[in-house]
């Protein structure tokens, strides 16, 4: 059987296809060395958690052991398929150095505790803080990994039981920007379009986001489409050459905080030579007219100068838009995480409405996001909303809520706009918020300015819980240490970037007394004695398929409706796309066909906010403005960025990710192949900027912005001039520093450098337009940075020895294959 | 004709605006979406202040297009001070009050708008009445998000 190296071949073998014909299948598989397919006692049913693309998969176990994963050839989001991250992430699970025990501080130190001195210490605080202070005293911050069921009871305990505001996930920092984008836009969350719109379009503008490495699997999709017959035409937005950009027919590398600038300057020239269409705009939107004259100054003239792409480019980019039969818009970081998050997404959703391509074969728009389960952390509100996207300034919807939940309606905190994770972070450094409970994320080094945020973490008045498999930089500073099983050990659905809805099944158990989140929070909920209004258990579940059961039913009726899903309907076949009900029993593969919308006054999730202070729109200016429920044509204005470069800070510093790492490497870091292919820090610089500082290749760089100072080794790459990238990944738990730098010359972690500001539409906080500067501390050994080669940081130089996985990087690929 | 009375207030109104969402700003430096969202706002009343004073010239008044500013080291202690009380809780009712005190700024500048607007309209000056049409929207947003943000922060504030 055909085997590759998929370290140094992350896309695999090509399979191309033509427009509207299937993508071929392609069955991945990696075991650990030395088992063979024969050797497996069972294959389990899951799909990937290293990123947001939703692959189905199957475990391999022996020995009751996870020993490998095979891609699922039915499943109609990888058609087998199987990301680098998936092929070799799993090795995590079997840690040495996995949490199995409960730790509580004790004189200064965590030390092992057990289950009920844990948990009695943390209702116990709780319940303290509930009467000395009330709910505002208690916050939970979780993730974007966990399971449907487990946010679902999160939400309910939180919202339902506690009546706090304050919960919100690191979601915010991932996906918050897309759900905000949809809600502007259509007026409710929900993703328009469909992964299979790739197998169709003409043109593919990908903005802000570099799918290559963030989705590889969908961009496999695209790769196989580029090599077939009538191929797509691709525009991508993206400040660096990432193999997005290597494969655009016009690659648009703008300034970063410009993207509204841009973007406006498209709409401009698409307006202006009535690339428009008019019949779908009059009978599907409103606001063009309102729109047509805010955009008359964005010239592609006045783009060219503000973001320094050529004006022809731009031109370029709006011909081939304009000019596509069938187009498909997706949007992501270089977007979600810039200036002006909001309104530079609701202006790609502008593009598609201006043109109608929306709901049909090949038309739609992705608003991506991040993490394998952060779509859920919005359905079943854990990222602060209501769950099943009820609108929280709907008394009706409330009402329905408190029905469902059997509880006051006054319980559930809904005066104002959930607390959002900056808010609380805040809360918590002024001392009204002294209870924080962190499930499976690591604020410590996922958050901007780390300095302010490992003194609000560690400040004596707050009491951190954090709830992990490993004990991460933030789980270091916690007062109770809760250990959690984690994919392959536990039982759940979750949903990805296109809405499909993919069931997990427990394959192994967890290590020691590691216990599943779910069982964590009903325990938690039945020892603070949380009741509904009847005196009833306020949590009526007691195991996933309950929860699960217990979601539909709130699910009903509204966007995300799942009641036509069944643990036993996803076991054995594809993953299902929600909206799934007795009518249609399938799924939906495209939301919005035929122009309608979930948009009317009384069912839509959000009236929406002010694109410029964020300020929401009240619901009788909400009525006037939309009375029938259409799609909405919002004119956002360009702000310049809030840090530009100075003298003495001239660079723009973004920060990103690379194809091989997770969000801080917390399994990836503990995955030999994975770790090996991009092992340390690194900084990059366009080579005209290194000619000019007399910097080369591997120099130990000291980049600083006035939060803090991180050193890296230089990788000249195809970034633009004037912008360093470095990648977010690199933490501490792996150095002598432990939670933080060792020393003050040992900074790695990005965020030490990233400002405290975020959008105020969608609040996630700004990655990608801080001022910074840099200062060579050693010129380079001879040895090159450890950035990737194969990836957005390939170097522009060719004495860079490549990026190889070597034999223990070996992946079968069965083409045409079905497992 | 009183026109000029009226673009005069108005100027005046707008210059100060400017002044009150700087000040607020500096003294909520730790309040980040304070910070930056009053300054981006304090971007449109400057606007406004050069509009008045090109619009005042056809009525002979000699206004200054740049609002006036604060002096630049009160800026500094400002935020500095902010820092400083950043751990406590006292600033929270000091922003309910700033919050209360721009809405009603933003609210009287919103009323004065209006009445440009209306006597432009008396007037048939059309060239006025847009400079009103252009400014006067975003005048309001100002209120609204003064008011907003105060239902967002109250609780906090006053439940805590």
């Amino acid at each position: 059987m055909p085997s590759l190296d998929r370290i140094a071949e992350p896309w695999g073998t090509r399979t191309p296809y033509g427009p509207g014909e299937t993508w071929p299948t392609r069955v991945d598989t990696h075991l650990a060395e030395g088992v063979g397919a024969e050797d497996i006692d069972r294959w389990v049913q899951s799909a990937s958690v290293l990123h947001s693309n939703g692959d189905g998969l199957d475990i391999a176990v022996k020995d009751d052991r996870i020993v490998g994963v095979r891609g699922r050839a039915v499943d109609r989001v990888n058609h087998g398929r199987v990301d680098p991250k998936d092929l070799f992430g799993w090795q995590a699970n079997n840690s040495p150095d996995r949490l199995t025990r409960p730790l509580i501080r004790r004189g200064g130190e965590l030390v092992e505790t057990d289950w009920d001195t844990a948990m009695d210490a943390v209702v116990g605080r709780c319940r303290e803080l509930l009467e000395e202070q009330g709910p505002s005293a208690i916050s939970f911050y979780t993730t974007g990994q966990l399971f449907l069921e487990e946010y679902y009871t999160l939400g309910l305990i939180a919202h339902g039981g506690i009546g706090t505001n304050h919960v919100d996930g690191n979601t915010r920092l991932c996906t918050a920007t897309a759900a905000e984008a949809l809600k502007e836009t259509f007026a409710s969350d929900g993703q328009p379009g469909s992964y299979s719109d790739i197998d169709s379009a003409d043109v593919i503008a990908l903005f802000g986001h570099n799918m290559a490495e963030t989705q590889t699997v969908t961009w496999m999709r695209i790769l196989d489409r580029l090599e077939g017959p009538n191929p797509p035409k691709i525009v991508c937005v993206d400040p660096r050459r990432t193999p997005v950009a290597s494969a655009a027919t016009v690659h648009l590398a703008p300034r970063p905080g410009t993207n509204v600038m841009l973007v406006n300057a498209l709409q401009h020239e698409l307006i202006r030579n009535g690339w428009i269409d008019r019949a779908y705009i009059d009978a599907h939107t409103v606001g063009f007219d309102e729109l047509e004259t805010q955009l008359q100054k964005y010239s592609p003239e006045l783009a060219a100068e503000i973001c320094d792409v050529p004006a022809e480019q731009i031109r370029e980019a709006a011909r081939i838009i304009g000019g596509a039969e069938r187009l498909l818009s997706t949007v992501l970081q270089g977007f979600y995480q810039s200036h002006q998050a909001t309104a530079a997404a609701v202006g790609v959703n502008n593009i598609n409405l201006l043109r109608g391509m929306l709901g049909k074969p090949g038309c739609g728009i992705l608003q991506m996001n991040g993490q394998p389960t952060a779509q859920n952390t919005r359905e079943a509100g854990a990222d602060g909303d209501l769950p099943a996207f009820r609108n929280w300034s709907n008394d009706a919807h409330v009402a329905d809520l408190a029905r469902i939940w059997n509880i006051e309606q006054i319980r559930i905190p809904h005066f104002a706009p959930p607390t959002h994770a900056m808010s609380m972070f805040r809360y918590a450094e002024e001392g009204s918020i002294r209870f924080m409970w962190v499930t499976a994320t690591n604020p410590a080094v996922s958050l901007p300015e780390l300095g302010r945020i490992r003194e609000i973490l560690a400040q004596e008045r707050l009491f951190l819980v954090v709830q992990d498999i490993f004990l991460s930089e933030t789980a270091q500073l916690a007062d109770v240490v809760l250990p959690a099983a984690t994919w392959g050990e536990k039982t759940g659905t979750f949903t990805n970037a296109d809405r499909t809805v993919h069931l997990s099944e427990k394959a192994v158990d967890p290590p020691g007394e590691a216990r599943p989140d779910l069982d964590i929070l009903i325990d938690f909920a039945s020892r603070l004695g949380l009741e509904d209004k009847d005196g009833a258990p306020l949590v009526k579940w007691r195991d996933p398929e309950g929860a699960f059961e217990g979601w539909k039913e709130c699910s009903r009726g509204r966007p995300c409706d799942y009641t036509g899903l069944s643990y036993d309907k996803l076991r054995g076949g594809s993953g299902i796309q929600w909206p799934c009900t007795d009518e249609q029993p399938d799924g939906t593969e495209r939301l919005y066909a035929d122009g309608r919308f979930w948009a009317q006054p009384e069912y839509c999730e959000s009236y929406g906010r002010d694109l410029v202070t964020g300020a929401p729109i009240e619901e009788q200016e909400y009525k006037a403005l939309n009375p029938t429920g259409r799609a909405m044509l919002k004119a956002p204005e360009y702000l310049p960025p809030h840090e530009l470069p100075s003298e003495e800070f001239p660079f723009q510093l973004i920060t990103g990710r690379t194809l091989y790492h997770f969000h801080t490497r917390t399994k990836t870091g503990r995955a030999p192949q994975l770790q090996r292919a991009a092992r340390e820090v690194w900084v990059e610089m366009a080579a005209s900027d290194a000619a000019d500082r007399g910097l080369g290749e591997g120099d130990l760089l000291e980049v600083s912005t006035p939060r803090g100072r991180v050193r890296a080794r230089l990788r000249i790459s195809g970034i633009r001039p004037g912008v360093l990238f470095l990648p977010f990944h690199y933490g501490y738990w792996d150095t002598d520093g432990g939670s933080q730098p060792a020393g003050e010359d040992d900074g790695r972690a990005a965020n030490e450098l990233t400002p405290t500001d975020w959008d105020p539409v969608s609040k996630q906080p700004i990655f990608k337009t801080a001022a910074a500067a840099v200062e060579r501390v050693a010129a380079a050994d001879g040895t090159p940075s450890a950035a990737p080669t194969t990836t957005g940081s390939a170097p522009v130089a060719a004495n860079v020895p490549p990026t190889r996985g070597g034999e223990g990087a070996l992946v079968q690929e069965t083409v045409g294959g079905r497992a | 004709m009183k026109l000029d009375m009226a673009i005069e207030e108005l100027h005046r109104s707008e210059s100060h605006l400017v002044t009150v969402l700087l000040s607020m700003s500096d003294r909520h430096k730790v309040d980040h979406e304070v910070f930056y969202v009053c300054r981006d706002m304090a971007v449109w009343s400057r606007r406004h202040v050069a509009e008045l004073a090109q619009a005042g010239r056809d009525f002979g008044l000699d206004l200054d297009p740049e609002a006036r500013e604060d002096p630049g080291p009160l800026e500094a202690v400002r935020q500095r001070t902010s820092e400083l009380l950043g751990r406590r809780q006292a600033p929270g009712l000091l922003l309910l009050a700033d919050l209360r005190h721009l809405y009603r700024e933003a609210q009287g500048t919103s009323v004065d708008w209006e009445l440009l607007a209306q006597g432009a309209q008396g007037a048939k000056n059309r060239e006025l009445l847009d400079v009103a049409e252009r400014c006067h929207p975003q005048t309001l947003r100002v209120a609204k998000w003064a008011n907003s943000y105060l239902k967002v922060t109250s609780p906090q504030v006053l439940a805590s």
